[in-house]
């Protein structure tokens, strides 16, 4: 029997050798003296479902919105892949490079539709809005884009031109969703998407995750408290705890064989 | 040719609130040929299905190697990056078990089709779908219905379907004829025969290996760890 | 000589009553506008002897600018003889002496509310326009932190969303007055309350406007020769308001801005808003010989430049 063997550690990528979509290395965020986010680490490739868990106050919707450009990091690297803009360290780029980069390669959800919906704009108005910002300033255009977006996202289009606060809370997220792709992002953002939702109405919402992800190859990194929600779309799954990256793997293999003492408890607290 | 090497493959469940190490299977070391089909054999409790899942990696080997030789050269399964992982399940390796993940609102057909969506315009898909589940004989109403609400035996069946549609270079079988209904174990049969043919390298735990009998080249016997070993081994792990 | 004969005779205030440092800072002001076309520049609104809200931001930017040779018109939608435009006019001139006229082409300052007058204003002239509210993000942002960092990102999505909007509602554009306008294509202004009719009379102008708030304490200019768009989709041309078949009243004329009189039967008369034009035309006609400049928009309704109204071609 030889016991004397060195225990696995992973090797870097051989078979894929297309470069991550995303790149984060080391992020930091102090709130005063509170470590919200510690030298989180993290790769994104293209198409590739990343699900958060994580208890409250983990750090993980503050690491979301590190990832949106919406806050500053203390400090730490992002790059993204895409055009234009792959040599730099996103946070370090001007407001308006980061608007541009927000607007047109990253899209996100919210769980609370206030945060993500002008709640006085008619629904397609709120997707438009996004086309709008990208310069388009024909309105024929912007009906169509928004109508091709809201479609995509299963929005039924009869109700398009409603204000947000008259629809359901499933609509409002098909429609957070309609407006975050609209311009065709890279990299979704979801935090908490379908929480709060009955039941059926959060299978149909990942439900159309799952297609879009399929149809349109964007890569998501999804934050939820729900295993089940994470296990139906994650490819990999990244525990936090104490802003701190406890545990990241295959999603499977963090459900079924998790490493980390909280990760376990988790597990088991949740199965 | 070889296909997959273990050299000293280990695992071994560390529970943190019991604070103690439970071995699993210990040094592991064998070839397995391309093409052939390994019967994994060994008392209950003795890691069958936890080998399987260590070289698909849903659980995470302890130590130890296992040499898969991909269609991009060998990689060790044990150590492969996760994205490298992400892309073998997606093209080389299937796990084939009982039990379906169904997901809510996705009809049987759909389900099934998705492993094919890659490589496959819907329609195609959706048509071999068809035929696979004609072929595992559930029930025509049912292919537009979704599985979650479908007995096991019919969840199996879609299951199967689903598993064995898409092109795979190694199968890992974990009792995929349990509780099924005689016609489809015999369609099972059937198909891992053609995929034999076709020379897919299959790995399987059999609850009646006798259905299979006729597929198996080689029989891996995983022994019980003896009590002493068991003892060293947890005290080696802490 | 005695000291006595080198200074103004005693006065009890300043010549246009504000004192020499706010004229002063009010002239930087301007002159800061002016640089910077459609950029609100804050200022220091003194206290005048009227009401914030009833002209107070134009009365202060003419008072620094006027001069004993101006020839000074006042107006108040359209007309010199409203109450507004009265009162401002003989404070003015009781301030400064200079003579005023109901002439538009003989006024070298013309301080309006609302309205632009008909006649082409030249580059002598001087326009200042009151303005109840500068800020044109305010519809659509409350906070004026926020909306200053828009204009200094130029991030005008929310007014185009504001568009999107009427249209997606109403079918077109149903903003009236104060239709929001790019200057020099770079920061969007509110044009003062005035009609679409007047938005265009900005564009490439021959003169200097000065738009200034009193109560706001703000002030922005459009200099001469000057892009000014209004906001418009592609394919959704600006559009004056339609007076096509209304004709004045008292003139007998159209294509100019009417104000819409209700009679007591229901129906409406009309007649031009720009009272001078209307008291030139009518003198003209009794056989005064009267000197026009050439209007904005003819007889026909055609606009005298052809870059600023577009076509839809039909497909």
């Amino acid at each position: 029997m030889n016991l004397s063997l060195e225990p696995i550690t992973l090797e870097p990528p051989r078979l894929v050798l297309e470069k991550p979509l995303l790149e984060a290395h080391k992020l930091n965020i102090y709130y005063g003296k509170l470590h919200v986010v510690a030298d989180v680490s993290l790769e994104l490739y293209r198409a590739e479902v990343l699900g958060v868990v994580g208890e409250s106050g983990s750090g993980k919707s503050t690491l979301l919105r590190l990832l949106n450009l919406q806050e500053d990091v203390d400090s730490g690297d992002y790059h993204l892949a895409i055009e234009g803009y792959k040599a730099n360290n996103l946070f370090a780029l001007d407001r308006f490079a980061k608007r541009e980069v927000q607007t047109r390669h990253i899209g996100i959800v919210y769980q609370s539709p206030h945060l993500g919906l002008r709640m006085h704009a008619s629904s397609s108005g709120n997707v438009a809005e996004r086309l709008i910002i990208a310069g388009e300033r024909r309105y024929s255009a912007l009906r169509e884009a928004a109508k091709s977006s809201l479609a995509a996202s299963e929005f039924p289009l009869e109700r398009m031109d409603d204000l947000p606060r008259k629809l359901s809370g499933g609509m409002q997220q098909r429609v957070q969703l309609a407006k975050a792709i609209a311009l065709k992002p890279e990299l979704l953002l979801l935090d908490e998407p379908t929480t709060g939702l009955d039941v059926s109405v959060q299978a149909l919402v990942l439900d159309t995750l799952k297609r879009l992800q399929r149809e349109l190859g964007i890569a998501m990194i999804i934050v939820s408290h729900d295993l089940g929600v994470i296990r139906t779309l994650a490819d990999r799954i990244m525990v936090m705890r104490h802003g701190q990256v406890v545990e990241l793997g295959l999603a499977d293999q963090v459900l079924e064989d998790p490493q980390h003492p909280y990760t376990q408890q988790l597990v088991h607290a949740k199965l | 040719m070889t296909l997959l090497k273990l050299e000293n493959f280990s695992k071994s469940f560390y529970i943190h609130h019991l604070n103690r190490s439970i071995p699993a299977f210990d040094a592991l070391s064998v070839s397995i040929e391309a093409g052939s089909f390994v019967l994994v054999s060994g008392p209950n409790g003795v890691g069958k299905s936890t080998l399987l899942r260590c070289l698909f990696r849903s659980y995470k080997p302890t130590s130890g190697k296992a040499i898969y030789d991909s269609a991009y050269g060998p990689i060790d399964l044990a150590n492969a990056a996760d994205i490298d992982m992400v892309k073998l399940r997606r093209e080389e390796i299937g796990f084939v078990t009982q039990f379906l993940r169904a997901r809510p609102r996705v009809s049987a057909v759909e389900l099934v089709a998705e492993v094919l969506l890659g490589s496959l315009e819907y329609s195609a898909a959706i048509k071999k779908a068809e035929l696979a589940l004609e072929a595992f004989g559930l029930k025509e109403e049912l292919w537009q219905a979704y599985p979650s609400t479908f007995s096991g035996g019919e969840q199996q069946k879609v299951n199967l379907a689903r598993a064995l549609l898409a092109p795979r270079r190694l199968l890992l079988l974990d009792e995929p004829t349990a509780s099924l209904d005689k016609h489809a174990r015999g369609t099972l049969v059937h198909r891992l025969s053609e995929l034999k043919d076709q020379g897919v390298t299959m790995i399987g735990v059999f609850h009646h290996p006798e259905d299979v009998e006729e597929l198996i080249d080689s029989t891996l016997l995983l022994s019980p760890l003896s009590q002493e070993e068991e003892r060293s081994l947890a005290h080696a792990l802490g | 000589m005695p000291l006595k004969s080198l200074s103004h005779p005693y006065q009890g205030y300043s010549y246009a009553f504000l004192d020499e440092a706010a004229k002063r800072e009010l002239r930087r002001t301007i002159l800061k506008s002016i640089a910077i076309p459609g950029y609100q520049v804050p200022y220091a609104s003194r206290e005048v002897p009227f009401a914030r809200g009833w002209g107070t931001g134009g009365l202060q930017a003419t008072l620094a600018i006027i001069g004993p040779k101006d020839s000074l018109k006042v107006i108040d939608q359209g007309d010199d003889d409203s109450v507004n435009a009265a009162n401002l006019r003989r404070f003015i001139t009781s301030m400064t002496g200079v003579s005023t006229t109901t002439d538009t082409q003989k006024a070298s300052l013309i301080q309006s509310r609302h309205r632009i007058p008909e006649e082409i204003l030249d580059t002598y002239q001087t326009l200042v326009l009151q303005v109840p509210m500068p800020e044109p993000l305010r519809s659509v942002e409350k906070s004026r932190a926020v909306a200053q960092q828009m204009h200094a990102d130029a991030d005008y999505g929310l007014m185009w969303l504001k568009l999107y909007e009427q249209m997606v509602r109403y079918s077109q554009i149903t903003l009236g007055t104060g239709y929001p306008s790019l200057v020099h294509g770079r920061y969007v202004m509110d044009p003062s309350p005035i009609p679409r009719w007047d938005v265009p009379k900005l564009h490439q102008a021959r003169h200097l406007t000065i738009l200034s708030a009193g109560r706001e304490k703000r002030l922005y200019a459009v200099p001469p020769f000057t892009e000014v768009r209004p906001l418009e989709f592609d394919d959704i041309p600006y559009r004056v308001e339609d007076q096509k078949d209304w004709h004045c009243g008292k003139t007998g004329l159209k294509s100019k801005f009417m104000n819409e009189l209700p009679k007591d039967d229901g129906s409406s008369s009309y007649e031009i808003s720009d009272s001078g034009y209307v008291e030139k035309y009518l003198r003209q006609k009794e056989g005064e010989s009267i000197r026009f400049a050439k209007p904005y928009y003819d007889d026909d309704g055609k606009f005298y430049r052809d870059d600023v109204f577009r076509e839809l071609k039909d497909d």
